[in-house]
């Protein structure tokens, strides 16, 4: 049996409208008016025990409502959803105590107490005994690079040490699967690289499964072989993500440094310039191009050096939501 | 059992060291609550010509009852919840296997614990410097002030929840408190005992919950005639009906919750 089961999963909201000035405010008094949102439309996927799977999508897409019904915090408006063997919004004990799920700058530690006050408070929610909360709280500590944080107040903690702890204190109970939205938004570089590592040897020990949702695609590749694509409220890819790039970006980088400086116009016509800096250039060139676009640059330009990458992935995804040519 | 135990005691530590962090607004608040004070002093005066049911003595020894049974049965529930609602930091709670509301109840039990010196070093100070009213209601007086007073605050917590359950829907659910404060002022007994108030009116307000959450315990703990049965009883029927609405409330409202700003 799949881990998460979704099937033709909707989710309904009604907005407010309001016109801007006096009259939008006054008419909004007297007489409320809602269009009704189509957050998720007919979403359909399985994911199965163990997997880590990147959730992408633009902003409003729909990937925290998602998110949200799959871990029973809002009704789905139709389909069915089924995670770790329930039905998430029943909200059981023994499905609570499968599942977590971090939220960015949600926090669920108290802010003014030292983080270990807080865990204490999850251990006593979720029946951990005080040998066993050492251990885990060690083990995690170690994993998080967090030694000697959790005694000092929350709200002295850096913003990265902060989202640590609170994946310390969301992991706690050892949950089997995952829901991670943006859980390395707004930390410096380093602390990326720290969370990416813990969450994937965390996958590797536990045989955890995990749904991430990121704008650092730099999270994606380096965490998920799976991903699925949602815009405006639908899934229109579900698979690996090399699948992705040679889906929805059939481009190569070419980057080139040359013997002189030369005019954008001159080099757009082998490819759409990136980047130019000093002799250093940077084009994309659509793939069934390549060879040729490549023979002419050689042939045609003062060219030094040359090479042919895949384009850096939060570029095309960028391109791809952009242009709206996902449809 | 040890579990529930064990859950408790974590709680009720955890939050006592969540509410002594700030000590200076803990003194505040006691403060700020100190209408009854104030009352007194007004009442007293007033009772002076003899003209009023109750002795000034009396009144001094009913407005220090209000005073301490105010400090007990404080209740700010509906303005954490609704925060929580709008700001969607319902979440990381609703995510764990424990109902919400415990962390409320803790919360709440760990402030009066915080509260304790404060609230006597005042009550020391009003029998300092008003030392005839100092007086001893008795054993079995004290044991059924003192639950009638743990009575009090369970019957205003889940009535102030239950009007916290409302922002679900519209949002400002803390203004249905606000209306409710006006007849609570009033008709709970904090501004003038319910001996003052015409018969007819005094009658049914005894059938509304108000007089339940400050005249009731004040009377029993000063010595005032009550009906003990009946107000046990009133009592524990606006607990049941407040606990049914309010798990009722609570399903259908969590069915509305759409987690904003999370």
């Amino acid at each position: 049996m799949s881990m998460i089961t979704c099937e033709h999963l909707d989710k309904v909201y009604p907005i407010a409208i309001k016109e801007p000035g006096w009259q939008g405010t006054w008419s909004h008094f007297f007489h409320r008016r809602h269009r009704l949102v189509k957050a998720v439309q007919d979403v359909n996927f399985k994911i199965e025990a163990g997997e880590v799977v990147g959730f992408l999508g633009p902003n409003g897409a729909g990937k925290t409502t998602t998110l949200k019904m799959l871990t029973g915090l809002i009704h789905p408006s139709a389909g069915q959803v089924r995670v770790a063997g329930h039905i998430p919004f029943q909200r059981r004990s023994a499905f609570l105590e499968k599942i977590t799920l971090v939220m960015g700058q949600k926090q669920q530690l108290l802010w003014d107490l030292p983080a270990l006050d807080s865990l204490k408070i999850n251990a006593a929610v979720y029946g951990i005994s005080d040998r066993t909360f050492q251990q885990r709280v060690g083990e995690l500590t170690e994993m998080l690079a967090l030694g000697g944080k959790l005694t000092q107040p929350v709200r002295k903690l850096s913003l990265g040490e902060r989202m640590k702890a609170e994946l310390l204190a969301a992991l706690l109970h050892r949950p089997q699967l995952l829901f991670l939205d943006e859980p390395t938004l707004g930390l410096d570089v380093n602390a990326q690289v720290g969370v990416r590592d813990f969450l994937r040897s965390y996958n590797q020990r536990y045989d955890a499964t995990i749904l991430l949702t990121s704008h650092y695609m730099a999270d994606i590749t380096a965490l998920c072989d799976r991903v699925l694509l949602i815009y405006q409220g639908q899934l229109i890819y579900d698979g690996v993500l090399s699948g992705l790039m040679n889906r929805f970006a059939p481009y190569r980088q070419v980057k080139l440094e040359l013997e002189s400086l030369l005019p954008t116009t001159d080099l757009s016509l082998y490819g759409e310039v990136q980047e130019v800096s000093g002799r250093e250039v940077r084009l994309l060139v659509r793939r069934e191009n390549l060879t040729q676009a490549v023979s002419q640059l050689l042939a045609n330009l003062p060219v030094l050096d040359l090479t042919i990458t895949e384009p850096p992935i939060e570029e095309i995804i960028g391109r791809v939501f952009a242009s709206g040519s996902v449809l | 059992m040890s579990q529930i135990y064990q859950t408790t005691r974590v709680f009720l530590r955890v939050y006592y060291a969540y509410m002594v962090e700030y000590r200076a607004e803990l003194l505040l608040w006691v403060l700020a609550n100190s209408l009854p004070l104030i009352m007194l002093g007004a009442w007293t005066e007033a009772a002076q010509d003899g003209q009023l049911s109750l002795s000034p003595l009396e009144l001094a020894r009913y407005f220090i009852a209000v005073f301490l049974v105010r400090q007990f049965t404080i209740v700010w529930v509906i303005w954490e919840f609704e925060k929580e609602v709008v700001e969607g930091r319902l979440s990381p709670r609703l995510l764990q296997p424990i109902d919400p509301v415990w962390h409320h109840v803790a919360g709440h039990l760990a402030e009066r614990l915080a509260r304790l010196p404060f609230t006597a070093a005042l009550v020391g100070l009003c029998f300092l410097l008003y030392p005839q009213a100092l007086w001893w209601p008795g054993f079995s007086r004290l044991i059924l002030g003192g639950l009638a007073t743990a009575l009090a605050f369970i019957l205003r917590f889940i009535l102030q929840y239950t009007f916290a359950m409302f922002a679900f829907w519209i949002e400002r659910a803390t203004a249905l408190e606000q209306l409710w404060l006006l007849f609570y002022l009033f008709l709970s007994g904090l501004i003038a005992p319910l001996d003052f108030f015409p018969e007819a009116v005094r009658e049914i307000v005894l059938w509304t919950p108000f007089p339940y959450m400050i005249y009731f315990p004040a009377s029993l703990l000063m010595g005032l005639p009550t009906n003990l049965g009946h107000g046990f009883l009133i009592m524990g029927a606006w607990c049941l009906l407040g606990l049914v609405l309010n798990r009722w409330l609570w399903r259908r409202g969590l069915k509305h919750y759409s987690g904003m700003g999370a």
